[in-house]
């Protein structure tokens, strides 16, 4: 045993020996594996070009992994992270419980007031930014323009959830393989509860009342819910119950789904000829409201952050300037088209024609950017901040189990009734262990 | 007569054989083929099973995005180091369970295996801590040592089965000749053990290659091994069915290879048994 | 009869597996069980305070307990038939000569090499889908309607997943016992004329006994733990359909982040593990003697 790690550990320092001389400061970066991640990663070198004095590491995994090991390293002070990609879901909590450096040395040439105010407001705790926003997504219609035509149906910009519900009925047929609408369904606090919340909001629910006190024995519950199930089971594909954001982006990209509702995102894969069978054929609109003055779209920012603790604030600050600042935009437009760019974030993207040319999904993006407010995400009031979500430590659980009961209902394993009763119970269980109601 | 009759049933037992094998292997080979297609080509229906554009292009994005030969270099010395390790201790221990086996004895056995019953999650903080405060995360040593711990007890389990199909009477034969304990061992016992020992490394060659839970939450760059290559291919956000089918065709290649040289010696060492 | 001298060279070579095991198990047992008296967050770390059983309450009267308990007995049961019964017949066959036997061996075991997640992923999406996947393509072809696995059998779906990864695991072992059987024996009953069937009960059956055993005790501890494939498929749903106990503790461990509550999941597993554990011992136990 001890020679073999004698063994190893001499393997190591060669290994060490044989790479060049390290940099002054070294950023370990953990990231999720989106697309737009991993274009930063293959640009970094403009960065290390810049700073040769710095280098980088990279932590590349799924996000849910991800989020995972990042919460366990900076609850336990493990310090292997120099800069987190954290959500809008983490950065509240997180700056509440002194985790993350204030970014106050982000450099003049940053321009703070360029970020959108929905994703800024989401990253601040009391007007100061704990993360700085990487993209923002919001969520929308995707719709086929010739199903719609073939129907006689035109989709307004700002469709109600009545117009969508009486589309997708009428362009379903299971016959040809196509059904009308294809929505989240597999259980999940970020599958199919990201999905329902934010329709709930539009339909007047609400998580928590001012005192905490679930909500899932209102009426405004019954109906999402009972729209919700009614509308899948006439007009959705086999299988919702465990569809997620990539069963149903392979539904609508094979030309199966009459309309998609979900992450902007997927705009930028649904228009994609390489990837997608319908590319040219496919429309976007606001995502569907009830006129009570809310819609139903998400709001989420992945965005990088630095755990307080780390030593090497400085350079994490000037690497975290450098992948959201102006500059790196306009290097990703320069070495791979303006449609490319991470979207959501500056203001003065969306004031640059030569992206408005390029992405033609650019303003349906920013106007649902636009029209969630994490600080009001519903009719009525609600003490928590968070559009598709709670912003509270113990949401992730909670919306999960939530989550398990509402596939239930999809699939035909419940009632409505009984999952929400089963929801208020559990909700109830729940927010009284961890102290919200006394 | 017999030759004819032979020949016949070798026939039918072969076309038996490749049929279950392909049955049972046909999801790896699906996973393969879609590797070699584009995202789009991946989810169509009616699938494609050999006429499309066959495109290297998922390799290419994965060979470009991740330093895959760190990765499988880890993956190759932690499974390899924590077996070797566990072999160390668990021959002597094994061979002291078949052949001097006390009243005790089952109980110990089933000790062991007991020390894995605590699901991973509910111990990922105490472990957590404990590698924090050890100066052990993210690095080979803690890994082997956690690899080799996990699996010690599975190494022992195995080897005590195929220990005792060895029958007992020929160590003692070859101890009244005045044989010590180390030739014994050598020149006795080895030989008659090969397969077992063969099979047993490869399983826990292949347990530790897989294990996903530990290597995933204690390491970040160094260390990590190739399940942590792989979580940075599935996405609950983004299609990549043929990039994921692509880097997992990576991920199993060295362990096929050396499945591959293990099952050989499996048979060889079914001869060396024989000879008894 | 083993001497005195053996017995202690025995001892000695039983020790450092022993202590290190020991180490192993007793300090992370310790700090759990530690833990699961506090009420301790992992996300409001540094107000720790003592509660006493209190997470254990929670635990057991969660609504999914029950469920999950039976879940997850259902899952180990159904995985144990299937890769038990099936690693027989396949160690059977693979015994048998045939023509590039090395390569079908390598394929049959090939499933095991496949990490859970990834092996999960591809069940799910490429092959049991019920719009786009193989399965419901063939069903289409045949004129059936495709089965909408996760919907109307979710845990039998995911126990045919686990399954196939397991299957090669009893196969390799067995495969192993068999060919160790005597040559001369399998000769000699083949000269004798013995039929095929009583050949494999009175003589093969007895000696895979051991290795029987061996197998259903070692997969069961590997089953009693199974999440990945749940998390990636169905997240635990729909309902409490696929939620099992190690999801239960996963739900608190890394959803809740609730250090406390895991770790009387944690305990309360380990617990059930071990009933498990001796119900099977009484059971089959006496074939490791011997």
């Amino acid at each position: 045993m001890k020679l073999m790690l004698r063994a190893l550990s001499g393997a190591c320092v060669l290994a060490a020996l044989a790479f060049p001389a390290a940099a002054d400061t070294k950023l370990t970066i953990a990231t999720v594996n989106n697309g737009d991640m991993i274009r930063m990663q293959r640009l970094a070198d403009d960065f290390t070009s810049k700073n040769p004095d710095i280098s980088l590491e990279w932590v590349t995994l799924e996000e849910n992994v991800l989020r995972q090991k990042v919460t366990t390293d900076i609850a336990t002070k493990g310090g292997q992270f120099d800069v987190l990609t954290i959500g809008t879901y983490e950065v509240p909590i997180w700056a509440k419980k002194g985790w993350l450096v204030p970014l106050d040395n982000l450099g003049a040439a940053y321009d703070v007031d360029d970020l959108l105010p929905a994703i800024r407001s989401g990253l601040s705790l009391d007007g100061t930014l704990y993360a700085a926003p990487f993209y923002g997504e919001s969520s929308m219609v995707m719709y086929r323009k010739d199903l719609f035509e073939k129907a006689g149906l035109t989709m307004p910009d700002a469709p109600s959830w009545d117009f969508i519900a009486e589309a997708a009925r009428k362009i379903t047929d299971p016959s040809g393989g196509v059904y009308g609408i294809c929505l989240r369904g597999k259980a999940g606090w970020g599958e199919n509860m990201a999905f329902l919340t934010a329709t709930a909001n539009s339909f007047g629910a609400r998580w928590f009342d001012e005192n905490w006190k679930p909500q899932f024995d209102q009426p405004e519950w019954k109906n999402t819910l009972a729209f919700y199930t009614q509308l899948m089971k006439d007009a959705g594909p086999p299988g919702a119950s465990s569809n997620g954001f990539n069963e149903n982006l392979a539904l609508f990209n094979s030309g199966r789904c009459g309309m998609w509702i979900d992450a902007t995102v997927a705009a930028s894969f649904v228009t994609n000829p390489k990837e997608s069978k319908v590319a040219d054929k496919v429309g976007f609109a606001l995502a569907p409201d009830n006129g009570l003055g809310k819609r139903g779209n998400w709001l989420w920012a992945w965005s990088l952050a630095v755990p307080a603790g780390s030593q090497k604030t400085d350079a994490a600050q000037k690497f975290i300037a450098w992948a959201t600042g102006k500059d790196y935009l306009k290097l990703v437009a320069e070495k791979e088209g303006w449609a490319n760019v991470p979207p959501g974030t500056r203001t003065s993207l969306y004031e640059n024609p030569d992206y408005q040319k390029a992405a033609p999904f650019a303003k349906m993006t920013l106007d649902s950017i636009n029209s969630a407010d994490p600080t009001k995400p519903t009719v009525k009031p609600v003490p928590y901040v968070g559009v598709q979500f709670v912003a509270i430590p113990e949401f992730q659980g909670l919306g999960t189990q939530v989550g398990q009961l509402f596939s239930a209902a999809l699939s035909g394993d419940t009632t409505v009734d009984q999952a929400l009763q089963s929801a208020q119970a559990i909700a109830t269980r729940e927010m009284t262990k961890a102290g919200y109601i006394k | 007569m017999a030759r004819a009759h032979s020949l016949r049933r070798r026939t039918i037992t072969t076309a038996a054989c490749w049929l279950v094998g392909l049955v049972i292997f046909f999801p790896i080979l699906w996973m393969a083929v879609t590797s070699f297609k584009t995202e789009l080509e991946a989810v169509e229906i009616p699938p494609k099973f050999l006429f499309f554009d066959w495109t290297t292009e998922n390799y290419g994005v994965v060979q470009e995005r991740s330093n895959y030969l760190l990765f499988a270099t880890n993956s190759i010395l932690l499974s390899l180091g924590s077996t070797l390790v566990g072999l160390l201790f668990a021959i002597p221990a094994a061979w002291a369970m078949a052949f001097a086996p006390g009243k005790r004895t089952k109980d110990l056995l089933l000790w062991m295996l007991s020390t894995k019953m605590m699901p991973p999650v509910g111990a990922l903080i105490p472990i957590y801590l404990l590698f924090r405060d050890l100066h052990l995360l993210n690095t080979r040593g803690g890994m082997i040592a956690v690899l080799f711990l996990l699996n010690l007890p599975i190494i022992i389990w195995m080897l005590f089965t195929y220990f005792k199909e060895i029958p007992g009477e020929i160590l003692e034969a070859a101890r009244m000749d005045g044989a010590t304990l180390w030739r014994e061992i050598v020149y006795v016992l080895a030989p008659m053990a090969v397969p077992g020992i063969a099979s047993t490394v490869l399983l826990n060659v292949i347990l530790a290659w897989n294990e996903a839970f530990w290597t995933l939450n204690l390491t970040t760059t160094d260390a990590a091994p190739l399940t942590v290559f792989i979580a940075s291919y599935s996405s609950p956000e983004g299609l990549f069915w043929a990039k994921l089918s692509a880097a997992s065709t990576l991920a199993i290649a060295p362990i096929l290879v050396l499945g591959w040289f293990s099952q050989k010696q499996l048979v060889r060492g079914l001869t060396f048994g024989a000879v008894k | 009869m083993a001497t005195r001298q053996t017995r202690i060279l025995a001892h000695a070579a039983t020790a450092p597996s022993t202590l290190v095991l020991f180490l192993w198990m007793i300090v992370p047992l310790a700090m759990t069980i530690y833990f699961s008296l506090l009420r301790y967050s992992l996300l409001d770390p540094g107000n720790e305070s003592f509660i006493g059983l209190v997470n254990y309450e929670y635990f057991l009267s969660d609504p999914a307990f029950f469920a999950a308990l039976f879940n997850t007995l259902k899952l180990v049961g159904g995985v144990l038939l299937i890769s038990v019964v099936g690693g027989i017949l396949l160690a059977l066959l693979l015994d048998q000569p045939c023509w590039g036997r090395g390569i079908v061996r390598l394929m049959v075991i090939a499933p095991f090499f496949v990490m859970p997640t990834v092996s999960a992923l591809i069940w799910k999406n490429l092959l049991m889908h019920p719009v786009q996947g193989l399965f419901a393509w063939i069903a289409n072809l045949l004129g059936l309607q495709p089965i909408d696995w996760f919907a109307q059998a979710p845990l039998t779906a995911i126990t045919l997943i686990v399954a196939w990864q397991w299957l090669p695991f009893a196969t390799l072992i067995l495969l192993t016992a068999i060919q160790s059987l005597d040559e001369e024996q399998k000769e000699a009953a083949e000269m004798d004329g013995t039929p095929p069937l009583s050949f494999f009960f009175y003589i093969v059956l007895p000696h895979l006994a051991r290795p029987i055993t061996v197998v259903i005790l070692i997969e069961t501890i590997f089953l009693l733990n199974v999440f990945a494939e749940i998390l990636v498929t169905t997240g635990g749903g729909p309902g409490n359909l696929t939620t099992n106990i190690p999801f239960l503790v996963y739900a608190q461990a890394l959803l809740q982040f609730d250090v406390g509550g895991a770790s009387a999941g944690g305990i309360i597993a380990v617990i059930l593990a071990n009933i498990v554990a001796i119900f099977l011992v009484r059971m089959i136990g006496r074939n490791l003697e011997a």
